[in-house]
């Protein structure tokens, strides 16, 4: 057991006046931080994670001597959220003020006053709350290697979710540079329970070592894996930093897991088990369920009733549509008129913090919510969570089962509530997977190359670089490990001159290298373009709705300006819209009635109007591989049928009569005869982004067998393609067809001509060139003026991928779309997967499976529609007018 | 969503077909002479075997370098002159009208790439060539070959960079880079395109990296006060859409 005696008595007394027992992780955090070691710390909500975090700096400086001049910073904690930094910053206050300890703590976020900043840097306070993206800046910045030359530990809170993102890679090598300006700085991160708990252990600490500034070193290095010499530093440190050595562990914090072997390059492991199991269920109503859909309709009275017995009640959704549906839906049935809010991200900012401040201060039953509520800070005292809808992965309803009750050793209370009969599958299969722990986070990632050159700009703004000494320290961050020197050396390039073949822009070089050898930032202007445009975050272009009054007695003419803004659509979406089309909005049917400046305008729709714009982006998680798999095996195993609902166990049944259900590692192709046209589903159960990528694939391929492939719907679950000529009777002529159809290959070509063509490319391509500083990024409120030049990033894709295919950005662009939005590595297993076990069935009919993809058509946007084809129909209609008139 | 049903659909492309006959087999008449749209986004003149292409903006890429720091890709004049290789091999135009910003900024001419600068001669060859003047390449001096022109005539045809509003029939221009949106089920396209209201001629912008202005902005409304129509190019083709069916941005 980790040592009580280590912690001294004045934090004792305040833990024991609180009626508190240090826990044993608490102890094990403060032990590894006194031998200055850094370390993960794996725990459930409510298990005292923040407090365990911090308590190792709180210890160090209560025990320095008296406050001497100048001290630099010496804890610096980075939040994914600049609410939860705040929040931090005031309980942490607390105990500060009650031991009467003399530590000042401040918050850095993009509200900080620059006064404020500017203070921050010259008088550091001893502990700092900031977001990855002020950490960005702050290394930046000219005072960086002062600011933290003192700095011992920086403690990163929900890793878990920072890590898997492109903020993950920039905060990655934020980090590299803290360990290089402070060596020996500890690093602590605090994460939920994870899959791989080793990705986030290396993430913490320096791959590899390297040296101390040396002066002298240069010329061309070939290859990356050299061995190194440690130096001795002008400082009199050893030349090697933070590479934990297995002999040094205190005693009782010994890594769970793993050989000593593997301790190289990993922070330690510190893992609070368990909690309290939380109490899961499925809510399962005796209405019927539909085949497809997402708005479960049939159990809103359930719901209404779990909110009526309940103190506090977060309803997670998984798309704006849902909550704006869901919140409308409660509202309907709410004779009790119960304080019932709706809160997602494309609601005005003030609306939002209204709604939270609501639920903090108690005053809601129930809050509507979407993925915006996922982290954060702890609002109110919610005993239930219920998520409607798929839930998608396991970590992730685990992340919001955890939402609800705060205290580690009782059980959070949750409801599942399928939407469908295929969300039971999903359901049924997250809460095995709860009731294992099982986890299904995703894998570590590589470093993205454009965020890669936002930092090579900013490591050159903060002060002169030798490019072998940045490429050393950039390879110590775990997501860029795998580096090339090569790779690297054209990322300079990049930031330069904009790393192009033809050296058109020498002479505007951003960065120069001088005589030196050192990399120098070119003037002031390019390092405030820098701080302008810091960040990966890419928010759509958004447009705001404001609601529009009619003008009377002339129907169809709105005063702009006058009512109140409702919150924000994306500006595709807006695109899309012609006056006249109704949508959901911010809990109400609206009309939209044009466009004007920069908003929408839009009206109350009269009662009892239909939305016919049925759904606009918003988070759409795909179904995880985890889940799936699970999914499969549950529709494999009739012997599993009995824990589902009689319904679903029924269809399942009919579906194995009227054609046949595949093996858990089966995939599953109905070909069928409706309405005049040829079908073909197929059920892979691999999300739908990989779906809609092997939607458009095969789409091609059909096309190019002279079936005439007429468009396509695409689910989480499977796909059906439509087309005139009968598929059937090539599949029965010619058997090796569907194999040839499903075939890996057609990750080759195929999907490389898609994607130079796919606007999910472009808009990739558009953030790539933002995040790595090619173009602008538009500043919410900055209006678009005529004299401001902007530039459609589509025009220069096209331009790019014809003269320079493998330039850095497009580079960039593929890697995200691999993962992304077009989900080509899901899709590339699933088709080694199912070689040689497609399973074809010809029906005369449509199957109950079949049945729940086939309603997704109509629902969902067709693909696989050409800019020719609206364009005709366009010309056609107006022609169609002309002859009827 | 309101997707036609089968029956309906199939009417509909054969009415596209028909149209298609329609706008392709006699082409446009403006002030008595021949109009022939091209889907690259030049126009034909037939009898004066002239080609006529608008806001070429070369060195758009290297002007936003100089000026911003912004580093685009520096392949827009290759591209741009790789298109107007295309099209001049393919109709072989004894004259070839730049209806001016062929340059995107005065500059422009003296930061070409000796290559780019090379092709240029080589489509002058053997051709009568003029620079027409533009708002944005006005100071152009010499050195890129052909001859300079504020405005040009040809037959009952006046040529010129900017439209004035109430130019006689017959006016040819460009300075606007019309662009036509067609929204339709969920999906929205945006393509450039010919305006024209069978007095006078708006020609979409040819340059790689030019931009696109609706044709539903009010700077069209002094122009075509009766309404028109936009001959969107499409990937395959060229498109007759009325102003009724297009979309603002």
């Amino acid at each position: 057991m980790p040592d009580r005696e280590a912690l001294p008595e004045r934090f004792a007394a305040w833990f024991a006046s609180r009626g508190w027992e240090p826990r044993s992780h608490q102890l094990e955090l403060l032990a590894l931080g006194r031998a200055g070691r850094s370390a993960l710390l794996v725990a459930p909500t409510g298990a005292g994670k923040t407090l365990a975090g911090f308590l190792p700096s709180l210890v160090a400086l209560s025990e320095r001597p008296a406050r001497q001049k100048g001290r630099g910073l010496h804890t610096l904690y980075i939040s994914p959220l600049k609410a939860l930094a705040v929040d931090i910053a005031r309980n942490l206050d607390q105990p500060v003020a009650e031991m009467g300890l003399s530590i000042r703590v401040e918050t850095r976020t993009g509200d900080t006053p620059s006064h404020k900043r500017t203070r921050q840097i010259e008088r550091p306070p001893d502990i700092l709350l900031t977001t990855p993206e002020q950490l960005a800046l702050l290394i930046a910045h000219r005072e960086a290697a002062e600011l933290f030359s003192e700095l011992r530990c920086v403690i990163l809170d929900e890793l878990h979710a920072l890590v898997t993102s492109k903020r993950g890679d920039l905060l990655s090598l934020g980090l590299a540079r803290l360990h290089r300006l402070s060596p020996g700085l500890a690093a602590i991160g605090l994460s939920a329970t994870v899959r791989e708990p080793d990705d986030l252990r290396r993430y913490l600490v320096p791959q590899r070592p390297f040296p101390l500034p040396s002066a002298g070193e240069g010329g061309p290095r070939s290859g990356s894996g050299r061995d190194e010499v440690p130096q001795e530093g002008s400082t009199g440190l050893s030349g090697e930093v933070a590479i934990p050595s297995p002999a040094s562990h205190p005693r009782g914090t010994l890594p769970r897991g793993g050989g000593r072997g593997l301790e190289l390059g990993m922070a330690d492991l510190v893992v609070v088990e368990g909690g309290a199991r939380p109490d899961l269920h499925m809510l399962v109503t005796g209405a019927k369920l539909p085949l497809a859909g997402h708005t479960a309709l049939q159990a809103m009275p359930a719901i209404y009733d779990l909110i009526r017995q309940h103190r506090t009640v977060l309803v997670f959704v998984n798309t704006r549509l849902q909550a704006e549906y869901t919140f409308q839906e409660l509202w309907r049935i709410n004779d009790d008129s119960l304080p019932i809010a709706l809160h997602h991200g494309s609601l005005d900012v003030t609306q939002r913090r209204r709604v939270e401040a609501a639920m903090a201060a108690g005053q809601l039953r129930a809050i509507v919510c979407t993925a915006t509520l996922d982290l954060g800070i702890d609002w109110g005292d919610v005993d239930l969570v219920i998520n409607i809808g798929a839930p998608k992965g396991a970590s992730r309803i685990m992340q919001r089962i955890g939402r609800a009750n705060h205290r580690m050793d009782e059980p959070s209370k949750a409801y599942l509530v399928p939407a469908n009969r295929f969300e039971v599958l999903e359901c049924q299969a997250a809460l095995d997977a709860v009731e294992e722990a099982a986890q299904d986070t995703p894998d570590a990632r590589i470093g993205a190359p454009d965020v890669l050159a936002q930092h090579v700009l900013g490591m050159a703004c903060a002060d002169a670089f030798d490019p072998l000494q940045l490429y050393d320290e950039i390879v110590s961050a775990a997501p860029y490990a795998d580096l090339s020197w090569e790779e690297f050396e054209g990322t300079v390039d990049y930031v330069a001159t904009g790393g192009y073949a033809l050296r058109a822009y020498e002479r505007f070089a951003k960065i120069l290298r001088g005589p030196d050898g050192l990399w120098r930032v070119r003037d002031g202007r390019v390092a405030q373009q820098y701080r302008m445009n810091i960040g990966t975050i890419i928010e759509a272009t958004k447009v705001k709705v404001r609601l529009g009054r009619s003008l009377r007695g002339k129907p169809g003419t709105v005063l702009p300006k006058t009512g109140r803004v409702l919150g924000e659509i994306e500006e595709d979406f807006a695109d899309t819209l012609t006056p006249g089309d109704t949508f959901l909005f911010a809990g109400e049917v609206l009309r939209f009635e044009g466009l004007h400046e920069d908003e929408a305008l839009a009206t109350r729709a009269g009662p009892g109007t239909d939305p016919a714009i049925p759904s606009y982006a918003g988070a759409k998680f795909p179904l995880s591989t985890f889940l799936a798999a699970r999914v499969r095996a549950l529709i494999a195993d009739p012997f599993e049928w009995d824990r589902l609902p009689n319904q679903v166990g029924d269809y399942l049944a009919q579906q194995r009569r009227r054609s046949v259900l595949p093996g858990p590692a089966d995939l599953l192709v109905e070909t069928f005869p409706r309405g005049g046209r040829h079908y073909l589903t197929a059920f892979p159960f691999e999300g739908r982004l990989a779906h809609q990528t092997l939607g458009m694939l095969l789409t091609r391929r059909i096309e190019r067998a002279r079936l005439r492939p007429l468009g396509f719907a695409a689910n989480d679950y499977g796909i059906a393609i439509w087309m005139t000529r009968d598929i059937n009777e090539r599949i029965s002529l010619e058997p090796d067809f569907l194999d040839g159809l499903f075939a890996e290959d057609m990750l080759g070509d195929d999907l490389e001509a898609w994607l130079d063509e796919s606007s999910i490319m472009k808009r990739t391509f558009r953030q790539c060139a933002v995040i790595a500083g090619l173009i602008e990024r538009r500043h919410p409120g900055q209006k678009k003026t005529g004299r401001q030049v902007t530039m459609s990033t589509d025009l220069v894709y096209d331009v790019l991928r014809k003269h320079q295919p493998d330039h850095l950005l497009l580079r960039a662009a593929r890697q995200d779309a691999a993962t992304g939005l077009v989900d080509v590595g899901r899709l590339g297993m699933m088709l080694r997967r199912i070689q040689g076990r497609i399973i074809h069935k010809a029906l005369d009919r449509v199957s109950p499976l079949s049945v729940s993809v086939m309603l997704e058509i109509g629902r969902e946007k067709v693909y696989g529609e050409g800019a020719d084809e609206i364009l005709a129909e366009a010309e056609a209609q107006l022609l169609e007018e002309a002859l009827a008139g | 969503m309101r997707r036609p049903n089968p029956g309906q659909e199939d009417a509909i492309l054969a009415l596209g077909q028909r149209l298609e006959r329609i706008t392709k087999t006699p082409g446009l008449n403006l002030a008595g002479e021949t109009l022939s749209l091209d889907l690259c986004g030049g126009l034909w003149l037939p009898e004066h075997r002239t080609l006529v292409v608008s806001d070429l903006h070369l060195e758009k890429g290297s002007s936003f370098a100089a000026r911003s720091g912004q580093f685009l890709p520096p392949y827009d004049t290759r591209e741009t002159l790789a298109c107007l290789h295309e099209v001049i091999a393919r109709l072989d135009p004894a004259c070839v009208v730049a209806l001016g910003d062929s340059f995107h900024d005065p500059s422009g001419p003296e930061r070409m790439e000796p290559g780019d600068r090379a092709l240029v001669s080589v489509l002058q060859e053997g051709r009568d060539w003029v620079w027409i003047a533009g708002n944005h390449d006005h100071a152009v001096s010499s050195g890129v070959g052909g001859r300079y022109a504020e405005t040009m005539a040809i037959g009952g045809l006046t040529l010129r960079h900017e439209p004035i509003a109430g130019a006689a029939e017959g006016e040819i221009a460009g300075h606007l880079h019309p662009c036509g949106k067609v929204a339709m089920r969920g999906r929205a396209v945006r393509r450039r395109c010919f305006v024209t209201d069978g007095r006078r001629l708006v020609m979409p912008a040819f340059g790689a990296y030019a931009g696109g202005l609706n044709v539903r902005n009010t700077a069209f409304e002094p122009l075509f006060p009766k309404g028109f129509t936009a001959h969107l190019l499409g990937d395959g083709r060229i498109f007759a859409i009325e102003r009724a069916m297009l979309a603002r941005d």
